[in-house]
């Protein structure tokens, strides 16, 4: 669609004189096939993410975050545009994007809590494997199932075994981070306490994260900037802070304006979307 | 319905009563919150325990009905199986037909599990190659096995060679169909999983498609031995006669010919006893340690 249209470079472009980024999405445009459809999932989306950020991809469902995350992971090109990560562009899956599904089945059924953390150690010979145990053990303890290491996963609660999926990334050490909806199927207790436990992590560790959600509230908790993408196809409609908001700032007139922010920003989206279709179909 | 939901409305509204919050103290008056099982509901939780109760009512069953019946020629009793049993095994070739059985079962179920395995490597590889083992194992899966021994016959001529010719035949389609269908089966966020993890081409099938399709493909396994079990035992039925190494159905099929009764329940017994020793207690071994231990099956 629209070849002869120049790209736009849609990112924040505001960067200037300090950090370079590390990952870089310019203009990307994602499209997948289901059985009688080529859907378009995001159009020409760009944006920066930088070293140590808790970047965070928010939008309804339609919009393409979960889409985006598989083609930085790699699973999927884009068909339009690139990913760079540290200036090299994204081709395949690998182990310095590791992700963190939403699905509960990520983990291998055939190995313990420790296996499975040690897993990626050990296919990408990261380390000898008296290492790599040491080093499974200390992230297993920094995600608090120590008393679980040998536990196979059937025998987790849903959160723990977000954790141990959790603890796996984290030990290949990942130039980003990847999650996508990772709490979403916890319950509500349960996905606060996780959302607490990550940011804990991140200051604790100081990776970076890209942290796809559809809740506004997990959004600004977990976010520390917060891309809102619209729907049908995904694009861009704004791109915000939230690095100052956090569970303390839970109910304070601040988070509250922000909240009401990207809630206006995605219900005004959804009101044209409805009556657009509406109007499509009427 | 707007009737009856004004009548059931109540007059006054709910009171605004004390709320109340209680300090926990220990657990002394509830007691513990899990308790363990007693001996004998452990030992009804055993599947052996259970297996062995039933056989021994079947095996009281036995005796008394031919007790009853008192016609050895048709109907032998359990002890006098047992003594024809124990003297086949003791002076009689009862454990060389055995192993003979048993190794022609051998080799032929080794050279099936590795057609198997070509099979199925093609078939995940390409999409001819799933078209093949889709189309060879609706053809195949139907035939019964020993429906191509007089083939194999002439074939391979009498011998060892038939025989295993028709157990891979049976071992094959079973265990190809169920390891590509568990192949296909595997989520596709463990996949991802296994990519992000590194795992590629060999390392991706080997450490990821292979166990996680494991209950599949032991359930190919479990097929596949029953069917090899049983076409074995029928295919040396059939002409364990010119055979000089019988093996297990030759040594059932001579005794029936000297009218040996007890002899012919003892060979039975013995192919009765194989099956559920490598059903049981191999097989439910293997899924001990794995699938169950794993939680990939209930």
């Amino acid at each position: 669609m629209a070849h002869g249209v120049q790209e736009r470079r849609q990112a924040g472009a505001q960067a200037g004189a300090g950090p370079e980024p590390l990952l870089v999405a310019d203009g990307v445009t994602l499209q997948y096939k289901t059985t009688d459809h080529l859907v378009t999932a995001t159009w020409r989306v760009g944006f920066e993410v930088f070293a140590g950020e808790r970047f965070v991809l928010l939008g309804p469902s339609g919009c393409g975050k979960s889409t985006l995350l598989k083609a930085i992971a790699g699973f999927m090109a884009p068909v339009e545009g690139t990913f760079r990560l540290a200036g090299a562009p994204i081709t395949r899956p690998g182990s310095d994007r590791m992700m963190v599904f939403q699905e509960f089945d990520q983990l291998l059924p055939w190995k313990t809590v420790l296996g499975n953390v040690m897993f990626p150690l050990l296919v990408n010979r990261r380390m000898p494997r008296s290492e790599a145990r040491a080093h499974a053990r200390d992230l297993i303890a920094k995600v608090n199932l120590s008393r679980f290491e040998a536990i196979y996963p059937h025998m987790l609660s849903g959160g723990m075994k977000q954790r141990t999926a959790i603890a796996r990334a984290l030990a290949m050490e990942p130039k980003v981070l990847l999650m996508d909806e990772p709490f979403a199927a916890l319950d509500a207790l349960t996905r606060r306490k996780m959302q607490e436990e990550l940011v804990g992590l991140w200051e604790e560790v100081g990776f970076t994260v890209i942290f796809v959600t559809h809740s506004i509230e997990e959004a600004i908790l977990v976010g520390s900037r917060i891309l809102v993408l619209s729907p049908h196809p995904g694009r861009v409609k704004a791109e915000l802070n939230a690095h100052h908001l956090g569970f303390e700032s839970l109910g304070t007139p601040e988070f509250e304006a922000l909240h009401r922010r990207i809630h206006d920003l995605l219900f005004t989206d959804r009101i044209e979307t409805e009556l657009a279709s509406e109007a499509a179909h009427g | 319905m707007a009737e009856l939901a004004i009548h059931s409305r109540p007059d006054q509204s709910p009171p605004v009563r004390p709320e109340r919050v209680i300090t926990l103290d220990a657990l002394g008056a509830v007691g513990d919150a899990a308790r363990p099982l007693g001996p004998i509901e452990r030992l009804a939780n055993i599947t052996l325990v259970r297996r062995l109760v039933v056989l021994a009512v079947l095996a009281v069953l036995w005796e008394a009905f031919a007790r009853y019946t008192a016609n050895p020629l048709l109907f032998p009793s359990l002890s006098e199986t047992l003594a024809a049993f124990w003297d086949a095994t003791a002076r009689g070739p009862l454990i060389d037909r055995t192993l003979n059985s048993l190794s022609v079962l051998a080799m032929g179920y080794g050279v099936g599990l590795v057609a198997a395995a070509v099979f199925t490597t093609l078939a995940v590889s390409t999409r001819a190659g799933t078209d093949l083992l889709s189309t060879l194992t609706a053809m195949f899966n139907p035939l019964p096995a020993i429906a191509l021994l007089p083939l194999a016959l002439l074939w391979f001529g009498l011998g060892a060679k038939s025989l295993v010719f028709v157990i891979v035949h049976s071992v094959l389609w079973a265990v190809a169909l169920n390891t590509h269908s568990g192949f296909t089966s595997v989520s596709p966020t463990l996949r991802m999983a296994g990519q992000n993890c590194g795992l590629k081409g060999l390392s991706f099938v080997m450490l990821l498609l292979v166990p996680a399709a494991f209950p599949s493909i032991l359930t190919g396994l479990k097929i596949g031995w029953a069917f090899a079990w049983r076409t074995l035992i029928a295919a040396e039925l059939v002409f364990g006669a010119s055979s000089r190494s019988g093996g297990l159905g030759w040594f059932i099929f001579e005794n029936r010919n000297e009218l040996e009764t007890p002899s012919v329940f003892a060979g039975l017994l013995t192919v009765i006893l194989i099956g559920l020793v490598v059903e049981s207690v191999i097989f439910r071994t293997i899924e001990n340690m794995t699938v169950r231990r794993w939680g990939m099956q209930s």
